[in-house]
């Protein structure tokens, strides 16, 4: 039984190496290969991108700036704003969670905000603070708060009462209550909102850098629309699928580390 | 033989949940380590009972004295094994048995003892650094009882705890949960719906009516142990309670 199980599972990374494989025959198949009807500067093919990828990081052309350059500009940026953005988010969360109070006072303000995308906020943040570092961060700040506040918010609302009582009975104060039961019963969710809060700031952040950049993705790929360089713009999307999905990651090995005994 | 003294003194319990009325003027004494069972319809109002006289919920009227003071969690050594599972995902078993010890500030050393002792009683040492989403229903339920014991109340609630299991662990559990009283002398008040269960455990079942629900009767078990399900006394005892608990 154990042994088919596993078998099984051998056979779905093959499922998921296969969906990519074929992904990248396909575009290989109507750019550069035997169906190529698609000319190279309207989509260039998979050969070419990736040679221009790996020459980008040695190579100043077109932009004055090597691809590690732009990575850790856009890098920069969004991890500041984005640990920002959490350590208010998160706290937040849980005073308005925990404190009726603090909810009713706090909510009416948030509702408004919340719907008004991170990326809204750039152009008047760029008025205020000029182009540099300060208002992107503000912005990616803003972005990754959001999901942040509203997630840890409904995990505190949710803890189980039965814990509580549990809590209760031992005779727990309220703020033990709130240290040893609520808080730890709310991290799963406070781990949904900090994954939801780093997607909406990795591509938050791309779009703030189109609008207003010297450096970063966004503004390499911004740049490169203007001087007709799809490979540079498409190697650069690929950095960013990449670092987004690497971001993904090093979150789920912290849920592993703190959900040892699986999901809750 | 010497009077035993009151543990819990239930004095006119009313408890309303907006209109409805649930626990309708409901008094009654248990004695120091007493075994009581409180049986009744279903839905008759039994966790909302144990509840209130724990003072989880606001009672709307009367009072409940422990040892002749008015019941208080913090100061009161009171234990409650609820009928739904409340082992705390993000903690061990191991650390879940201690978390009433954390809260109570039992020394490390004391804890660490007690830990070991009720970890074995229950059957669950090997499993201590496991967490309870990765046990089986029936550890979940022993490391609620291993929890309540750990911190030796002087009051021990239960709540239907055994109605989820398989009768034979269920048989098991009742066992190892007699033994544990006997051997630590605690007060228990312990809800079934069970007759047979009620008739095996108790040295007094209380009949509860249904909603609102009051005390109908207490009646007194003085089956000699350990108790054989199949004698004549057993099966008359419990037949007259089940003859109790019917409303219609």
């Amino acid at each position: 039984m154990r042994k088919r199980n596993k078998g099984k599972k051998r056979s779905y990374v093959g499922l998921s190496v296969l969906s990519i494989v074929l992904f990248f025959f396909i575009w290989w198949l109507f750019t550069e290969g035997f169906l190529g009807t698609i000319k190279a500067n309207v989509l260039p093919g998979p050969v070419k991108v990736f040679t221009t990828l790996i020459d980008k990081f040695s190579n100043k052309n077109p932009d004055g700036a090597l691809m590690q350059m732009h990575l850790w500009a856009s890098l920069k940026v969004t991890l500041s704003g984005y640990v920002i953005g959490c350590l208010v988010g998160i706290p937040l969360g849980i005073f308005m969670g925990w404190y009726e109070k603090a909810d009713i006072f706090i909510n009416p303000i948030f509702d408004f905000i919340r719907p008004i995308p991170g990326i809204a906020w750039t152009p008047l943040f760029i008025l205020l603070f000029g182009i540099g570092m300060l208002p992107k961060v503000i912005v990616i700040a803003l972005a990754a708060f959001g999901p942040a506040l509203v997630n840890t918010y409904t995990g505190i609302r949710q803890t189980k009462e039965v814990h509580i009582w549990v809590g209760q009975t031992f005779g727990a104060s309220k703020f033990e209550i709130l240290t040893k039961i609520a808080i730890p019963s709310s991290i799963p969710f406070v781990l949904t909102g900090m994954r939801v809060g780093l997607g909406v700031a990795w591509s938050t952040i791309i779009g703030a850098e189109m609008l207003a950049a010297t450096a970063g993705l966004g503004y390499l790929i911004n740049l490169c629309r203007g001087i007709y360089r799809p490979d540079i713009i498409i190697a650069a999307m690929i950095c960013v699928g990449l670092i987004g999905a690497g971001l993904g990651y090093v979150l789920t090995l912290a849920e592993r580390q703190l959900m040892k005994g699986g999901r809750w | 033989m010497a009077e035993k003294r009151i543990k819990i003194k239930v004095d006119h319990l009313t408890k309303k949940f907006g209109e409805l009325l649930v626990l309708d003027d409901v008094s009654f004494d248990v004695e120091e380590g007493e075994f009581l069972c409180i049986v009744g319809p279903t839905g008759c109002g039994k966790t909302t009972f144990l509840n209130s006289v724990t003072r989880l919920y606001d009672i709307t009227a009367g009072q409940i004295l422990v040892n002749g003071e008015e019941v208080d969690l913090k100061k009161h050594n009171i234990s409650y094994i609820f009928q739904e599972f409340s082992a705390m995902p993000w903690l061990t078993i191991e650390q879940n048995v201690g978390f009433g010890l954390d809260i109570k500030k039992v020394p490390r050393a004391e804890k660490k003892e007690r830990v070991d002792e009720m970890l074995e009683i229950v059957g669950l040492t090997d499993f201590r650094h496991f967490y309870p989403q990765q046990v089986s229903t029936s550890m979940n339920q022993r490391i609620g009882i291993a929890r309540a014991f750990a911190t030796r109340p002087e009051i021990l609630l239960m709540d239907e705890p055994y109605g989820q299991l398989d009768i034979d662990l269920r048989f098991k559990l009742e066992d190892e949960l007699v033994n544990l009283w006997r051997k630590t002398k605690t007060t228990v008040l312990f809800i079934t719906h069970n007759v047979e269960e009620a008739v095996y455990l108790s040295e007094h079942i209380m009949v509860l009516t249904n909603k609102p629900c009051h005390v109908k009767t207490v009646i007194e078990n003085r089956l000699p142990r350990p108790r054989d399900v199949m004698s004549m006394e057993f099966v008359k005892l419990r037949d007259h309670v089940t003859e109790m608990i019917k409303w219609w």
